[in-house]
């Protein structure tokens, strides 16, 4: 298992750009779910002020 | 209209797209997620050391796959940048809005893997050559891109803005592409070949395959992910986007709503 984590002595350059990969992409998968979380609450908050208003005489 | 522009059109139409890259985003993540298992196995695993850069070498199942999906992406804003423009067509400039982010995430991969690559091969993480330098100019035109697009209110304007510039651009994708040909470089030349044969063996090569699949296949997931948000944001007053948002509603504020 050392050995496997050694990687023959380049364990230092090649983990670290393991990681890079798995932490951007997982950061690209995640970041459109929080905005759309986002832009779907603007719209409903949107969509209640204009409720409100029409509703007011 | 014959039979196909109207369904061109049909699938082209914001409500429509939505539903379609909704359905099919999840299994491209998923499809995606388990071809690059496999191929982290392979790579990791089943691929044999090499001969000369011992075990450092493995490095390229994802610098490669990813420098390629930097140019794919490029090449896929571009073309959906210029049919925004010439067409003005609404889906389009949010499919290359879209891929920028994806892109950019990529290139940014490819040069830290690179970089972590090259001090133990070259003795240095980075060095001024053609590759090097022609791959952060795409970066900073990813960013440039994204920039832009951000600094205009209007999003239509905005999209057009920055798919402008993203034409532009497309001048870099060839000069990536072939800068190890054109200029003496550190970096060494193409290992994988579509025409004639590569220069790797194919307990090597099959690894770095599944995993460009695995990415390209991310790529269309993330861009359609991505896509839909930008649906939203765009016809946020319509109709159908506001059906959307009320359904995803948690229940109490549905409740208040009404």
């Amino acid at each position: 298992m050392s050995d496997f984590l050694a990687m023959g002595g380049y364990g230092a350059y090649l983990w670290p750009s393991y990681a890079v990969f798995v932490i951007v992409l997982a950061i690209d998968a995640i970041a459109p779910r929080i905005r759309r979380r986002r832009v779907l609450a603007e719209i409903r908050g949107k969509s209640k002020r204009r409720a409100t208003r029409e509703a007011t005489p | 209209m014959n039979a196909l522009t109207l369904w061109f059109h049909k699938i082209g139409s914001p409500p429509t797209f939505y539903r379609i890259a909704g359905a099919w985003a999840p299994w491209l993540f998923a499809i995606a997620l388990a071809l690059g298992a496999v191929a982290l196995y392979g790579g990791l695993f089943v691929a044999p050391r090499d001969y000369q850069q011992g075990d450092a070498y493995r490095i390229i199942f994802v610098h490669v796959p990813c420098a390629w999906m930097g140019l794919f992406a490029y090449i896929f804003l571009a073309v959906n940048a210029f049919i925004a423009l010439v067409w003005r067509i609404k889906l389009s400039e949010i499919l290359a809005m879209a891929s920028a982010p994806v892109g950019a995430a990529f290139t940014f991969i490819t040069l830290v893997s690179g970089s972590l690559w090259g001090k133990p091969m070259w003795g240095t993480y980075w060095t001024w050559d053609a590759r090097l330098t022609s791959e952060l100019v795409l970066l900073f035109l990813y960013l440039g891109v994204i920039g832009l697009h951000h600094a205009i209110e209007d999003r239509r304007q905005a999209a057009r803005a920055a798919s402008f510039l993203a034409l532009i651009g497309i001048v870099n994708v060839p000069i990536v592409h072939f800068s190890v040909n054109w200029w003496n470089t550190l970096h060494q030349g193409s290992t994988v070949r579509l025409m004639g044969e590569s220069h790797i063996t194919g307990s090597m090569v099959w690894p770095l395959l599944v995993m460009a699949l695995a990415t390209h296949v991310w790529f269309f997931a993330s861009v359609l992910a991505r896509t839909r948000v930008g649906l939203l944001e765009l016809e946020g007053g319509k109709d159908w986007a506001r059906e959307v948002a009320l359904a995803d509603a948690p229940r109490d504020t549905v409740a208040a709503h009404v």
